[in-house]
Parts: C-alpha cells; sequence; structure tokens
C-alpha cells in the first residue's frame, strides 16, 4: 500500500506564547517545534500498516520553510521512506490554499490512502484535509480513531459527542487521524541515523491567493485571579452562595 | 452582495440538536447585518420536517426539508452536495456549528464552492462582503481574528458561542430534493452507537461535573455522577488521565484532544489542569476547582476553589446544591 502523511511543523503548546511585533505572528524565539500530535499520530498509524503488510510506502509531505526539513527527517527517522518538501517560506492561515498546494502534489502520487491530522494544533481549522478529498475527488473520513482493511475496504471509526460512528469505504481514500489510533514511537538511534540517506525532495508550492486573511492574534483576556474561598467541606456553604449569588450558575 | 445566509441545521437519531439551533442562531447575525434571510436546512429521514417548527421559533425564516430514508444516518457526501448546490441559488454564507458533524461537513461545503473557510469561530462580525472572525487557536492560547474576503463565506461557530434565542420568523417549510443520490454515496455509515441516550450531551450541557486522578478510583466517579444529578442540568466529564485508565468513555474526555466545552459552569474535581485539559474548559463562564494541593495549576483558570480532598467535599456539596435547588 502506498501511503502519504501530510505532516505541520508546529511548536510546542506547553509555553506561554508571546506575540511578535507585527501583531500577526508567535514570537518564535525559545520556542520548540516538532509534528503536529495529530500528525504524529497519522504517521505511526501509516507506519505500522506498511508493517503489519510487510509491503508499501510510506511518504511524508510538508508544506513550508526550510524549517520543515527537520521535521520530516523527523518522520524518517519513525520510519517514513521519503519526504517532499512543498517550499513555501511565508505563513499561511488559509486552509484552503495550503489543501489546494497539497492536492496539486497528491494528485498523480498513485497513493492507495492519504492521511492528515484531524487538525493543526496551532491554527486549528481542522479542514486542510477535508479540502483536499474533496479536490481530489476521493472519498474522505474525517477524525478516525480506528482503522482498519478487508481487502480494499477501509473500515472505520469515528467519534462523535457521546457517540461513535462504524464507516467503510473503498480505497483510494483520504482520512484524517483523531487521537486513539496509535501513539507515535521514539526515533531509535538506528532510525535516526538511516534517515539521514533517506530522500527528501524539495519542490516550490503552487499556491493559490489566499482568500482568508490574519488580521492580528491576541492573547485571550486573563481571568481574573480565581479565589480560593476555603478549606475542605467547611468551605461548601460559601460556595454554594457564591454560585447562586454572584455566579448566578445556580 | 448576496444577503441570504443558508444555516445546517443537525440531527441525529431523528432529533434537532441544539447545534442546529446555534447555526441558525449566528446565521442570523450575518443576516440581520446585511438585511437578508436565514433558510435552515434539514435533513434526515421521512418525517425529520415535523422540527422545522422549532428552527423557524429560533430565527429561520424559511426551513428546507430533505427527507431520504439514506439521511438517517450520517450521510456527509450527499449532504454537502446538497448543500453546496443549494448554495448555488444566492447566499452569501453558509453557517454550521463546529460540532463533529459540522466541522466534517464545512469543508466539503467550501471546498466545492471553491472558497476558503474560517473553522470553529467564537465571534464573528460583517463589514460589507467581509466577515471576520475570532477564532481560537493554539490549545486556546492565542486567538486569531482573520478576515473571509471569498463569497460566499463558509463559517463554523464553536458550540456555546452562539446560544439559541427564541426568535419566531415565519419558518416557511419547503421541500429540497436531495443532489445526486444519497443512498449512492462512496463513504457509509454501517452503525451508529449512541451512548447514554439518556445522558445529557457534554457539548449541550449547562453545567458540567468532571473528574480526575484526584478521584482515585473510578467506582467514586459514583460522587461525580451524584453532583450532576443535583444539579438537574448536568453532564460528566473527564480528563485524559482517566479516559485512558478506562475510568471513563474516550467520549467524555474534555481538552485538547477531547471536547471542547463552554458550559454555563464547570466544575473541575480532582483535576490537576494540565494546559491540554484547560484547551477544553477554558472558556467556561464560571469554573469550580476542588484539588487538595493548593499550588495545582487548575487555580489559576477557576473562578472559585476549595483546597480539600474531593472525595469528602463531593457529598457535602451534593447535599448543598440539592437544598439550594429545593428551595429554588
Ligand atoms: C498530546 C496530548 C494530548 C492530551 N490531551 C488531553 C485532553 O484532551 N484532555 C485531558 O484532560 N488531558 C490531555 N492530556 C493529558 C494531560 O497532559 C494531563 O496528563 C491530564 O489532563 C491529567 O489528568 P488529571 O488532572 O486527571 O490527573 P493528574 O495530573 O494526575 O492530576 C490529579 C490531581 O488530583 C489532585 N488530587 C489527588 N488526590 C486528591 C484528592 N483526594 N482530593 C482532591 N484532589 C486530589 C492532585 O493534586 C492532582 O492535581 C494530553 C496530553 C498530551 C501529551
Ligand atoms: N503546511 C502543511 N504542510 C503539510 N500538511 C499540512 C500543513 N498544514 C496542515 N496540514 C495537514 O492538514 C491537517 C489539518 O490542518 P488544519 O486544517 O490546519 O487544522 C494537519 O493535521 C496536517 O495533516
Amino acid at each position: 500500500m502506498k501511503i502519504a502523511v501530510c505532516l505541520k511543523r508546529v511548536p510546542d503548546m506547553d509555553v506561554r506564547f508571546k506575540i511578535a511585533p507585527s501583531g500577526t505572528a508567535v514570537d518564535e524565539a525559545g520556542l520548540k517545534f516538532d509534528i503536529s500530535d495529530f500528525d504524529g499520530y497519522a504517521v505511526e498509524a501509516a507506519l505500522q500498516i506498511k508493517e503489519k503488510l510487510n509491503a508499501g510506502e510510506v511518504v511524508v509531505i510538508s508544506l513550508g520553510g526550510d524549517v520543515v526539513q527537520e521535521t520530516l527527517r523527523k518522520a524518517m527517522s519513525m520510519g517514513a521512506d521519503r519526504a517532499v518538501q512543498l517550499k513555501h517560506d511565508a505563513a499561511v492561515v488559509d486552509s484552503y490554499a495550503i489543501a489546494s498546494a497539497l492536492a496539486a502534489e497528491l494528485t498523480n502520487g498513485g497513493y492507495d490512502l492519504i492521511m492528515f491530522g484531524r487538525m493543526s494544533i496551532d491554527t486549528a481549522h481542522g479542514a486542510t484535509g477535508a479540502i483536499v478529498g474533496e479536490q481530489l475527488g476521493l472519498p474522505c473520513v474525517n477524525a478516525i480513531s480506528k482503522l482498519e482493511f478487508d481487502g480494499r475496504t477501509a473500515k472505520m471509526r469515528r467519534e462523535l459527542e457521546g457517540a461513535y460512528e462504524l464507516v467503510e469505504c473503498a480505497l483510494p481514500a483520504v482520512v484524517t487521524i483523531d487521537e486513539g489510533i496509535a501513539r507515535p514511537r521514539y526515533p531509535s538511534l538506528k532510525g535516526i541515523m538511516a534517515a539521514k540517506k533517506k530522500p527528501l525532495e524539495t519542490k516550490p508550492a503552487q499556491l493559490p491567493a489566499p482568500r482568508l486573511a490574519l488580521d492580528a492574534l491576541a492573547l485571550p483576556p486573563e481571568r481574573a485571579a480565581g479565589r480560593i474561598i476555603g478549606e475542605g467541606a467547611a468551605a461548601v456553604p460559601e460556595l454554594v452562595r457564591l454560585l447562586k449569588e454572584e455566579a448566578k450558575v445556580l | 452582495m448576496t444577503t441570504n445566509v443558508l444555516a445546517f441545521a443537525e440531527t441525529r437519531g431523528g432529533d434537532l440538536r441544539r447545534a442546529a439551533l446555534e447555526a441558525v442562531t449566528a446565521a442570523r447575525a450575518i443576516a440581520d447585518a446585511r438585511g437578508g434571510q436565514v433558510h435552515a436546512v434539514l435533513f434526515g429521514a421521512p418525517g425529520i420536517g415535523a422540527h422545522a417548527a422549532a428552527l423557524g421559533a429560533h430565527g429561520a425564516d424559511a426551513v428546507l426539508v430533505v427527507e431520504h430514508a439514506a439521511f438517517a444516518q450520517n450521510n456527509p457526501e450527499a449532504v454537502s452536495a446538497t448543500l453546496a448546490a443549494r448554495m448555488g441559488a444566492g447566499y452569501g454564507a453558509f453557517v454550521c456549528a463546529a460540532s463533529a458533524t459540522g466541522k466534517d461537513l464545512a469543508p466539503r461545503v467550501a471546498a466545492k464552492l471553491q472558497v476558503p473557510l474560517a473553522s470553529d469561530v467564537t465571534a464573528l462580525t460583517v463589514k460589507g462582503d467581509a466577515i471576520t472572525v475570532t477564532h481560537p487557536g493554539y490549545t486556546g492560547k492565542i486567538l486569531q481574528t482573520m478576515t473571509l474576503t471569498a463569497s460566499p463565506a463558509v463559517v463554523s461557530v464553536r458550540p456555546g458561542a452562539y446560544l439559541p434565542v427564541a426568535n419566531a420568523k415565519a419558518g416557511a417549510v419547503e421541500t429540497l430534493a436531495p443532489a445526486g443520490d444519497p443512498a449512492a454515496s462512496r463513504v457509509k455509515v454501517t452503525e451508529t452507537a449512541a451512548g447514554n441516550a439518556a445522558k445529557l450531551d457534554l457539548g449541550e450541557a449547562p453545567v458540567i461535573i468532571s473528574g480526575g486522578r484526584g478521584l482515585k478510583e473510578a467506582a467514586n466517579f459514583s460522587l461525580v455522577e451524584a453532583l450532576a444529578a443535583a444539579f438537574g442540568n448536568a453532564a460528566v466529564g473527564a480528563t485524559r488521565a482517566v479516559t485512558d485508565d478506562g475510568w471513563r468513555p474516550h467520549a467524555d474526555q474534555i481538552g485538547q484532544t477531547g471536547r471542547l466545552v463552554s458550559p454555563d459552569l464547570y466544575v473541575a474535581c480532582g483535576i490537576s489542569g494540565a494546559i491540554q485539559h484547560l484547551a477544553g474548559m477554558r472558556t467556561s463562564k464560571c469554573i469550580v476547582a476542588i484539588n487538595k494541593d493548593k499550588d495545582a495549576p487548575i487555580f489559576k483558570a477557576a473562578d472559585y476553589g476549595i483546597v480539600g480532598d474531593v472525595l469528602e467535599i463531593l457529598p457535602v456539596l451534593t447535599d448543598a446544591v440539592k437544598q439550594a435547588k429545593a428551595a429554588g
């Protein structure tokens, strides 16, 4: 099975972000970057499929500046066979534009399965995979937490709010990966060495003009510092009073 | 400029979801700014049209009913094709809720219309032809303000951001034919398993009582359930630590990789307040934390905190809430 995984380079979220003087970018000083969470699950799921079938190829694709090469190498050190960088230096927020460039690369790739994260962890649109599916005219299933094959039929599970559904479609198909499918492995030393020799091709990204513009970034309003109203069960009456009279939620 | 707005009226298992009314409310905001109408589209098995009145009562000028046996289950290919075809009748915007179903549909509709979309927005303002939205990114740590310049605009709104409001409009019912054959979709839902049908959904509950590892063991979730029952309008949520350990189903997980919720009241019981958890609930209107560690990060996100043993405090709180409810 030939599998493509589209992955995005994103900053580690476990920090206090600062906004760059431009007002439209995050200050990247001191930030650590890695594969976006759901894309990491997708890479792992793709590798497990290849290992199980003992055949096929896993190709990782990322759109961005040369910094994404490091992200692609990481995926190859996990086990992906080769990588494609769609080079584009400026940041893009328009998922439609990104999807169009990815679709142009994917369209003649002969992939049986094209995988995305359910959403990128930074811009969090949750849109790119499904747009690519439409643009390629392929069946698409979003936010799957399980994936199995019965011949050329993919059988999947999607989590809904308080429910789930079982879904099927024929390959080739586009899927976006939710948590739960697989925990990404850590690259082994051997994998890291091997990744240095794996092919990484760089091509210019073909982006249409974006029609979704980023005006500004802002930090959310600080919540008024919380109040510790007391210790133990003795504080319950005061809590109930505040919920009733101040917050008016009881 | 096309002033009318098409809203997706989400249903599940034949029931109208709150997401449907939220989509109509957000669509109303756009239509009112432009002097246009809101048309709600209702998909389902024959009989689903019975929900048209509720949509009219919450702001729909017209309700387009698309009935077909193949709409008894989610059918994203046929639904998005029908929505995109209907958009051709002349709409300035398409709005749905950013629920699991809405997030699945919006990009498909946008791609068919060849326009970008704004996902999971918490606020929107109309400026002539353009729509400016606020969208929380970076696990809720950064608010992105973005402007959609393409027309029509495709927007999904975060559950809880546009609460349903009574707003009686004509709600004139019209039948709409599906685009293509809904039974021929390539993506087939073979089974939908409801969680507990009697349970209030996390996305719709005004109050959420959530438990973390501080509850010590799965059986102690009965204390969380009891507090939820005392409120009467509450659902039970959990942290990933708890769903990973199988104490609660994955569907109950709140956070970056679980549900994003914004209830009026969120009670965090024995939850440390990891950023991945906060990402899913920090927009709640009022947050209460109960934790034995006074330095737990959850207290920074909370409006009110009690330091102490959650196993001891929960039964007392449950009784007090029952009394407060009984007193009216
Ligand atoms: C990629 C990724 C995604 C993630 N996504 C999510 C997500 O969507 N949702 C999520 O919740 N987490 C998520 N996590 C996990 C998250 O980082 C935390 O590990 C998790 O939220 C911790 O759960 P907890 O608060 O129940 O447990 P803990 O962190 O173990 O906290 C337990 C708390 O209970 C308190 N406590 C203990 N005993 C008592 C007592 N008797 N009375 C009162 N308090 C007590 C302790 O002081 C402590 O603060 C994610 C992590 C990663 C890496
Ligand atoms: N710049 C990019 N390069 C490659 N893949 C991307 C890029 N941006 C988004 N994706 C893919 O699209 C998914 C959804 O992203 P988004 O629609 O931005 O939430 C991600 O999880 C990735 O799989």
